[in-house]
């Protein structure tokens, strides 16, 4: 039987805001176990939340990203359970009334084709601690830094059939909580968090199967791994006869596996009731008004641009657009350089290719426009050939901004070699010292230039002028 | 609605409160008397009431993002029955 995937996300967003959602504690990653604590988010008794302005800013401008409804008037509630990643035995959420609903996200596939996916509602909550656990004894240490920093929910409805689509929808809620400035969606760091509700079916039914939801994916090939996994682990259990059971599954990814938590955890019985220490929020036509006016310029309308105003290709521009990193360093150096096509090369070819080979994120790039700018404009004017070039982008990509351009030409002594008459001279003791290269070249066998060429460059270091070489080489070997 | 034995046990099985029999007897009783308060309440005609959210009408209780120094970490560790010089100390949570 032919199955076919149906998926639906739930993607955990952490705010970049300064302090907690309902207290004054910073939010700041890295510092030390239960130093950025207080009574409210230790849930001391007594003690009363005070919503954060800026989450509800940050939460309403995600909601209209998304294409939402924002209520207008919202309320919290309590989500009851007991687990030491809680300290108050209940996490306050939202869930009879979200401030967003409705929303959808259309995804351009590979294919060329769009697939839109719904999103069913974004509501605001609060993050749980994290659990340390001895690695001999029978304790846990819960560090309760990162209980109360504030996260946005988004349950999608189950329109995902592929992985591609699943990848494409991830990418692009970065991509505009990237250029919203309202987080830096790191899943390695666990900012952005998906759980994949996935069940199967036999293609062409239009009746959903029982699902399972995974847990604990930390990276976009972890999501691939686990959505792969996870199918044909629900097919060869349904073709054996086996029923699927609901239940959350934690993706273990040094195992390459699902596990079925186990039932405790699992007890998905959360007596959600109005919190009542906290009032409502209302949100006025005003602010969203406002909200809708610093809207920034998303990835698909910057690739746009790229295309039609700087001669990019479609799928370069994608590449540069989907990142708000490496769409301000193209941008900002267009700028200054003027010069579209040239800083396109230089972050195809180098900057991606950096990113890629040291596993850094775009958001790591410490590279200034103005340095990068000024780099292209010494290229152009013939002052360092293109092979140098190589090596001078990759000492400034890695060096501190603002980056000595001329010093280091100095230093190293790397500036262009165009002088004819020096060329000359050393294709003359070239050829002089090669008379068998020469007749092969003189008796037809023309590609025998090219170790003319390298021996040139070689003697120079690499700085000769490649179309100077060239130039004279040929005057040179047809002479005689 | 009538609170049985099992009920009382289930809410105490996941809110992790062990409960002996007498124990179990008391809160049963305890449960029905503010469940049936309710059932009270539930006989009222409340057809185009507005469900209230809060007890005061008041929304839009604000604070600025503003970082507010956390307390010292021994302050906030003292209350517990078991804590190290980091953490608080919980029985472990995974097997």
């Amino acid at each position: 039987m032919e199955w076919e995937l149906v998926m639906g996300l739930e993607v955990h967003i952490e705010l970049a805001t300064k302090t907690k959602i309902f207290c004054g504690c910073s939010t700041e990653f890295g510092g030390a176990p239960n130093t950025h604590c207080c009574p409210v988010c230790t849930g001391m008794p007594g003690t009363l939340p005070v919503l954060n302005r800026q989450v509800v800013e940050y939460a309403v401008r995600a909601g209209l990203a998304l294409n939402c409804d924002i209520n207008r008037y919202h309320k919290f509630d309590r989500k009851n359970y007991f687990y030491p990643d809680l300290t108050k035995a209940y996490q306050i959420s939202q869930l009879y009334l979200p401030f967003a609903q409705n929303g959808h996200v259309d995804l351009k596939l590979k294919n060329g084709d769009t697939s839109t996916i719904r999103i069913h509602e974004i509501h605001m909550e609060e993050d749980a601690g994290k659990l340390i656990h001895s690695s001999y004894g029978d304790e846990t240490y819960p560090d309760y830094n990162r209980c109360g920093v504030p996260l946005i929910e988004i349950v999608s409805e189950p329109d995902f059939r592929t992985t591609e689509e699943v990848i494409a929808y991830l990418t692009k809620l970065k991509s505009i909580c990237e250029y919203l400035d309202i987080s830096d969606c790191k899943m390695e760091e666990g900012s952005m968090r998906a759980d994949v509700n996935l069940s199967i079916r036999p293609k062409g039914s239009d009746t959903l199967g029982t699902r399972t939801e995974m847990k604990n994916i930390n990276s976009f090939k972890a999501i691939e791994r686990a959505i792969a996994y996870e199918t044909k682990r629900q097919i060869a259990l349904v073709e054996d006869g086996g029923r699927v059971v609901q239940e959350t599954r934690r993706w273990d990814e040094s195992k390459a596996q699902t596990f079925a938590m186990r039932s405790k955890e699992n007890a998905q019985d959360y007596r959600y009731f109005p919190e009542p220490d906290l009032p409502p929020v209302r949100i006025s036509e005003e602010e969203i008004a406002y909200y809708r006016s610093i809207c920034p310029e998303f990835a698909e309308q910057k690739a746009e641009r790229y295309v039609s105003e700087l001669g990019l290709s479609a799928e370069d521009a994608a590449i540069l657009a989907d990142s708000k990193y490496l769409a301000e360093l193209f941008e900002g150096t267009v700028a200054i350089c003027k010069d579209a096509a040239e800083v396109r090369y230089w972050m195809m070819t180098q900057v991606l290719y950096f990113l890629n080979e040291r596993n850094l994120q775009p958001a790591d790039i410490t590279l200034a426009a103005e340095d990068f700018a000024a780099f292209v404009q010494i290229v152009k004017a013939g002052r360092i050939n293109r092979q140098t070039g190589k090596t001078v982008f990759e000492a400034m990509f890695f060096a501190e901004a603002p980056f000595d351009l001329e010093g280091y030409i100095r230093e190293h002594d790397l500036e262009q070699v165009d002088d004819d008459a020096l060329i000359t001279e050393t294709i003359r003791a070239l050829i002089a010292a090669n008379p068998k290269a020469v007749e092969q070249y003189r008796s037809g066998q023309t590609k025998i230039v090219g170790f003319f060429v390298g021996q040139t460059m070689k003697q120079l270091k690499g700085k000769a002028n490649p179309a100077t070489v060239n130039a004279v080489l040929e005057r040179e070997l047809n002479q005689g | 609605m009538e609170i049985k034995k099992e009920l009382v046990s289930y809410v105490a099985d996941l809110s992790r409160i062990r409960l002996d029999e007498t124990e179990v007897a008391e809160m049963q009783a305890q449960m029905s008397e503010i469940v049936g308060y309710m059932d009270i309440l539930n006989q009222l005609d409340t057809d185009g009431i507005e469900p209230m959210s809060h007890i005061f009408s008041i929304a839009n209780v604000l604070r600025d993002d503003v970082v507010q120094p956390s307390y010292p970490r021994a302050d906030i560790l003292r209350n517990a029955p078991e804590h190290t010089d980091e953490a608080f100390v919980v029985p472990k949570t995974v097997e």
